[in-house]
């Protein structure tokens, strides 16, 4: 006979998820494993002949590129020579900065890094994170799909994000020829919600560059690097010619970031027995190597992968912080979806959403989750108010703003009105007023009309055949009435010949002011330092709209 | 959509009469490793060949397909996934090679070896697992014409419909893109086994082994 509370547990949804025991020799283990190499470094005549237990005979691709460009070698002897618990106690001590922290951070190998990590709690990982981010202030990254690719509905969700309070947005693809539509409807959107929002559309990587060359996007961030040899040969790469794409976006004015995340490697099956953040950290090597200013990192959408073993968040939330200790801007993912429980998933994001990271998400599903083409958000537009009810009980900013209705309706149809607008002016195929009025009350794809998704498809490609640019877009905008929305997609496209918003950490204010880890770093130093939210904005984000006023009652 | 029984049936019965006869030409004719999964029997008829018949499009299965894992992740029967997919094809008129790709366990680069394959340049990847791309071989490996990455959801009515517009990208055609399918509860529920099952993929896969041709008869 079956116990009954038993039989109730077993319907409950932590149930409905997929949990694996350990299983080390093929590296499906989180970290600390009884593989993962002893830190070492041994240095001749400037140049590494030793890195964590091999000989430079036996290094592999990833280890003779990070040997090579990833560690500050100026200071690798002394820092490597540091006890790992006195490095790990100087993250989470008030008197110790950040740049002191970095001096040792920046100068230790991978194993190093994943040892160091490895004493800390998950609270004391946090507490690294609030000190060790690059940027002062937080901030929010949100997804901006649908199922039917929908490029109206894209607009629309872009300029309601926008007016809460994203600063970076992502689009992505069912179909892989839509991308040209969905890159300019998001841009478009979002820079109707709110000036100076950088967007960009995950697809190839090769086709993400030319995206960004036309105008189409502002930054790129699926350039994806993996932590062994065998993942990296899989795709075709090595870390020189991921190095090599990110020169290509900086000499184009094209910020970018790279992607990796635990779990990857054992999820492609070649994690050659090592941990998952012992692999990550070799990652965020390769990115540091290669003089890239950011990573999108923690899991991302390996988190299933993580997640299933003991411990694994905790060590997703020391990946987001080793980025940190390398000062690299990071994305800390809290993106796809990995759990059927409500409790889960809340804890999940503990770590990033109390002491803030540059992106808290990356991102957000600004869509119900069933138009989420990212296979699902751990987060999505049914939780906004959630989101911001939490930020509210905790007093924390994680980068959204409550919403009044009226703003996020009118913001919706602009955006819906201007790409019609576009569409006119360049010849696209027409969207309708019925589909205006659609993406402006819609919550989802389910209410909007379909599409001849041929004819789309036929003039996405045409419209690259063409040569349209960035540039076409403005003139059309402007064309079309939409001047105001002229002028900022105009922004963007000069931000790239600026290039300021290439430094780390970057967003753009509404009057496309850089705000970056330069210009803005963080000073944490404990108890009323380091970033502090404003009585103005403590105001926004405590006026909910669902909140009774006392005095009036 | 509705499959009238009779209709399929009688598709399929046509599509093994051809599969059972099935053209060699492209494939030097030594015979190679046989092995069986429920309801096929797979033989390696020697290399893959560079096709020149236009109207085919190439099959290309993972290094454990119908061989050590034998259902996708669902549970669905290899052979009724590749029954499905040839008789999306012939539904067409378009002709299917099928091959063994050993290199990788990437369904992109498995898809788009097909489709260097093929003489229309049109390939089908699938893994083991179930994932499934339609590729071009003008297209970076990473891209695809239409990818179909959570393999939790895609039936046999989906293979079909798979197979259909691949024949008509062979044909020069722009087909209405198989609808596609997202559920966010499918990687909670699946990819920790996911892993566990691509682990096992790329254990049989091998770097320096050619792509076979492949002999399949239905059982």
């Amino acid at each position: 006979m079956r116990s009954k509370r038993f039989e109730y547990l077993d319907q409950r949804p932590v149930n409905q998820d997929g949990y694996a025991k350990e299983w080390p020799e093929v590296g499906f283990i989180a970290m600390n494993s009884p593989f993962d190499p002893t830190p070492s470094i041994k240095i001749v005549n400037g140049e590494v002949v030793e890195m964590d237990g091999k000989t430079k005979d036996e290094f592999d691709m990833l280890d003779a590129f990070i040997a090579r460009y990833a560690i500050n070698l100026d200071f690798a002897e002394e820092a490597m020579a540091t006890d790992s618990l006195e490095i790990a106690r100087m993250l989470v001590d008030i008197n110790v900065n950040r740049q002191e922290c970095l001096k040792y951070t920046t100068a230790v190998t991978p194993a190093k890094l994943v040892e160091i990590v490895g004493n800390l709690s998950v609270l004391e990982a946090m507490m690294g994170i609030t000190k060790m981010r690059c940027r002062l202030k937080p901030a929010n990254q949100c997804h901006v799909t649908n199922v039917k690719d929908n490029m109206v509905q894209i607009a629309a969700d872009a300029a309601e994000a926008a007016v809460r309070g994203f600063a970076e947005m992502e689009t992505t693809v069912g179909i892989v020829r839509y991308a040209p539509f969905n890159a300019i409807a998001i841009m478009l959107g979002a820079n109707v919600g709110r000036p100076g929002i950088l967007t960009q559309c995950a697809v190839e990587e090769a086709t993400e560059l030319d995206l960004g060359m036309r105008g189409y996007t502002a930054y790129a961030e699926t350039v994806s690097v993996y932590g062994t040899e065998d993942v990296f040969m899989d795709g075709d790469d090595t870390p020189w010619s991921k190095a090599f794409l990110a020169s290509c976006y900086a000499s184009r004015g094209v910020k970018m970031r790279f992607t990796s995340g635990t779990g990857s490697e054992v999820q492609m099956g070649m994690a050659e027995g090592k941990s998952m953040l012992y692999l990550e950290a070799r990652c965020l090597g390769v990115t540091r190597g290669a003089g890239v200013q950011g990573t999108q990192n923690g899991s991302v959408s390996c988190i299933g992968v993580p997640a299933a073993v003991p411990g694994g968040i905790r060590a997703v939330a020391c990946e987001n912080l080793i980025a940190a200790m390398l000062d690299l801007e990071n994305a800390s993912s809290n993106d796809q979806s990995f759990t059927h429980s409500d409790l889960r998933r809340v804890a999940r994001s503990i770590p990033q959403f109390i002491p803030g990271t540059d992106y808290i998400c990356s991102g957000y599903s600004s869509t119900p989750n069933y138009d989420n083409m990212f296979a699902g958000s751990n987060w999505d537009a049914d939780d906004y108010d959630d989101w911001c009810v939490i930020q509210r009980d905790l007093r924390v900013d994680a980068g959204l703003l409550p919403a009044r209705e009226e703003e996020v309706v009118a913001a919706r149809n602009k955006a819906a009105k201007a790409i019609q607008a576009l569409f006119r002016e360049l010849g696209l195929p027409e969207i309708t007023d019925e589909e205006v009025e659609a993406a402006t009350y819609a919550r989802g794809s389910q209410d909007m009309p379909d599409r001849d998704v041929v004819a789309d498809l036929k003039a996405a490609t045409d419209m690259l055949d063409r040569g349209v640019t960035g540039i076409d877009f403005v003139k059309a905008l402007y064309k079309g009435g939409f001047e105001d929305v002229a002028e900022s997609i105009f922004n963007i496209q000069k931000a790239k010949v600026v290039g300021d918003y290439l430094h780390t950490a970057s967003m753009l204010d509404d009057k496309f002011h850089v705000i970056s880890a330069v210009n803005s770093p963080n000073c944490y130093e404990g108890p009323m330092t380091g970033y502090q939210i404003s009585p103005e904005l403590w105001e926004k984000i405590s006026d909910i709209r669902t909140a009774v006023d006392p005095a009036k009652l | 959509m509705a499959i009238d029984e009779k209709l399929l049936k009688s598709v399929i019965a046509e599509v093994l009469k051809e599969m059972n006869t099935a053209d060699t030409s492209a494939a030097s004719a030594v015979e190679g490793e046989t092995y069986e999964c429920p309801g096929m029997q797979i033989t390696e008829i020697g290399d893959a060949e560079k096709g020149t018949n236009p109207n085919e499009v190439v099959l290309g299965l993972a290094p454990a397909f119908g061989e050590s894992q034998t259902t996708n992740i669902v549970g669905i029967p290899h052979a009724d996934i590749v029954k499905e997919v040839m008789a999306g094809l012939e539904e067409e008129g378009v002709s299917c090679r099928i091959v063994k790709v050993y290199r990788t366990s990437d369904v992109s680069f498995i898809a788009h070896d097909a489709a260097e394959l093929s003489g229309s340049g049109i390939g089908i990847g699938i893994q083991s697992k179930g994932t499934t791309v339609i590729h071009q071989k003008d297209l970076p490996p990473l891209s695809n014409l239409e990818l179909f990455p959570q393999c939790p959801l895609i039936d046999l009515e989906t293979y079909r419909a798979i197979g259909k517009n691949a024949a008509q990208y062979a044909k020069g055609e722009s087909p209405n893109p198989v609808p596609v399918k997202n559920d966010q509860m499918a990687r909670p529920k699946f990819q920790a086994l996911s892993a566990v099952l691509h682990i096992k993929e790329t254990e049989h896969a091998d770097r320096d082994k050619a792509p076979k041709a492949l002999k399949v008869v239905f059982k």
